[in-house]
């Protein structure tokens, strides 16, 4: 900890010349084009930096090291701002930059300070540099987790929406599968389609598999698993979309699935509609002019 | 024989294998394997890069890109500091599973690929290379 008992210059600069440090960095930021994308108004980005300034004045009363807990409801403010920006799109240099840009009017102010000792001025312009630094730092720690996270959440909302059980006709169920099948994720697409197979009662069910980049044996033994949980609830399955390729490979795994596949769902669809006693016909061409 | 590209991946999870999978697909594209050739190889990663996790408590996949002069190819390797294996022979046998898998895995791996070998000592762990040329 870098505490200044002797004389707080920072702390006297931040008290004396709050209002103008303030308008300076506005300023900058302003001309930064900091307003420029549109996600930010005006008012609001006064605010913060208001804000920033009056939670920082005390905080640097007895030292500059951000880490201690004079410091925690700045860390806290900023931590709440870089997630607010991350979810509102901006970049991490825009969010980086509202903070590293508070670094020019802090110097201007401490050396501005008629009076002071030079040695007072450059020691503090130190510390002013390396808690700006910190700060600016977390916030990017902060925005970046936040990115992750949201990143996180939806890929959880994409693996659920795109995993819905389809009812193509009664008795009749189709379940495309997208993506990878190696995750928790199996399990719940799996579940769900069991649990619609007994509650559309349906006699067939058509997994799709096109949009599986990669069927490796375990992929293959998930659908094995739930061809035959399929099987003990009444339900035949019929694999489909097995594209070539996926078909040779599984061949040298030595996989076998043991189940009816056809080439696409809609041939797929066609032996299903056979199977429950319907078939698709063309509509009789009406009125065609004898030839 | 120094390798034109090197990845080194940790794979310590499932999503890990995901992307050691991804990874193999786009060297493969890069050295041109045709896309028959690219699945086998992304899919032997896929068993490979999963038995490491499973059975060797995770480890390191290495992806390069290798050239003979003439030919381009891709070059996996799979190291863990695991248990091992104490008998290969029988764990590249087609249903032999120590883990309730299908007991394909590792032969699978060896049959989607131009080259394959294990390298393993009990106790200390398990190395398994494969390769797979244009
Ligand atoms: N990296 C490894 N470390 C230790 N044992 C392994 C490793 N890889 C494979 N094995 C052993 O070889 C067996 C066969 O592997 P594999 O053919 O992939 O089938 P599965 O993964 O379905 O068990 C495994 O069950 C395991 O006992
Ligand atoms: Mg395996």
């Amino acid at each position: 900890m870098i505490a200044r008992p002797q004389s707080n210059l920072l702390a006297a600069t931040l008290a004396e010349q709050g209002t103008t440090i303030l308008s300076v960095w506005s300023d900058r930021l302003k001309k930064s084009g900091a307003l420029a994308s549109g996600r930010i108004r005006e008012a609001e980005l006064q605010t913060q930096c208001r804000t920033v300034l009056d939670l920082l004045t005390p905080a640097v009363k007895d030292g500059v090291d951000a880490a201690q807990p004079a410091f925690a409801p700045l860390r806290d403010f900023l931590a709440d701002l870089s997630r607010s920006r991350a979810v509102q799109g901006f970049t991490p240099s825009e969010t980086a930059t509202f903070v590293f840009s508070l670094k020019q009017p802090l110097f201007e102010a401490v050396s501005g300070t008629k009076g002071a000792d030079p040695t007072d001025v450059m020691r503090t312009t130190w510390d002013v540099t390396q808690l700006v630094d910190a700060l600016g730092l977390q916030t990017i720690e902060t925005f970046q987790k936040s990115r992750e996270e949201t990143i996180i959440r939806q890929q959880r909302e994409i693996a659920e929406l795109s995993t819905p059980v389809v009812k193509l006709w009664d008795g009749v169920l189709a379940l495309p599968l997208i993506g990878t099948l190696d995750s928790q994720r199996t399990q719940v697409v799996m579940e769900n389609l069991l649990e619609s197979i007994v509650s559309e009662s349906a006699e067939i069910a058509i997994i799709d598999i096109t949009g599986v980049p990669t069927v490796d044996t375990l992929t293959a033994q998930h659908l094995l698993k739930t061809v035959s949980a399929a099987r003990l609830m009444g339900a035949d399955c019929i694999i489909s979309g097995i594209r070539p390729q996926i078909a040779q490979t599984m061949v040298h795994l030595g996989v076998e699935l043991n189940v009816v596949s056809k080439a696409t769902l809609a041939d797929a669809f066609a032996l299903a509609l056979k199977r429950v006693g319907r078939t698709v016909v063309a509509v009789k061409a009406r009125e065609l002019p004898a030839s | 024989m120094a390798p034109v590209t090197s990845d080194r991946m940790e794979v310590r999870s499932s999503d890990d294998v995901v992307r050691v999978r991804q990874q193999v697909r786009a060297r493969a594209l890069e050295v041109g394997l045709s896309l028959v050739d690219q699945t086998k190889i992304v899919t032997a990663a896929s068993e490979l890069a999963r038995n490491m996790l499973d059975y060797g408590g995770g480890g390191v996949a290495t992806i390069e890109v290798v050239s003979d002069g003439i030919r381009r190819g891709l070059r996996l390797v799979f190291d863990d500091q695991g248990p091992g294996i104490a008998d290969i022979q029988l764990a590249l046998k087609d249903g032999f599973t120590s883990g309730g898998g299908l007991g394909l895995g590792l032969g699978g791996a060896k049959r989607l690929c131009n080259e394959f070998s294990i390298d393993s000592k009990p106790g200390e762990g398990t190395r398994v290379t494969c390769a797979r040329w244009k």
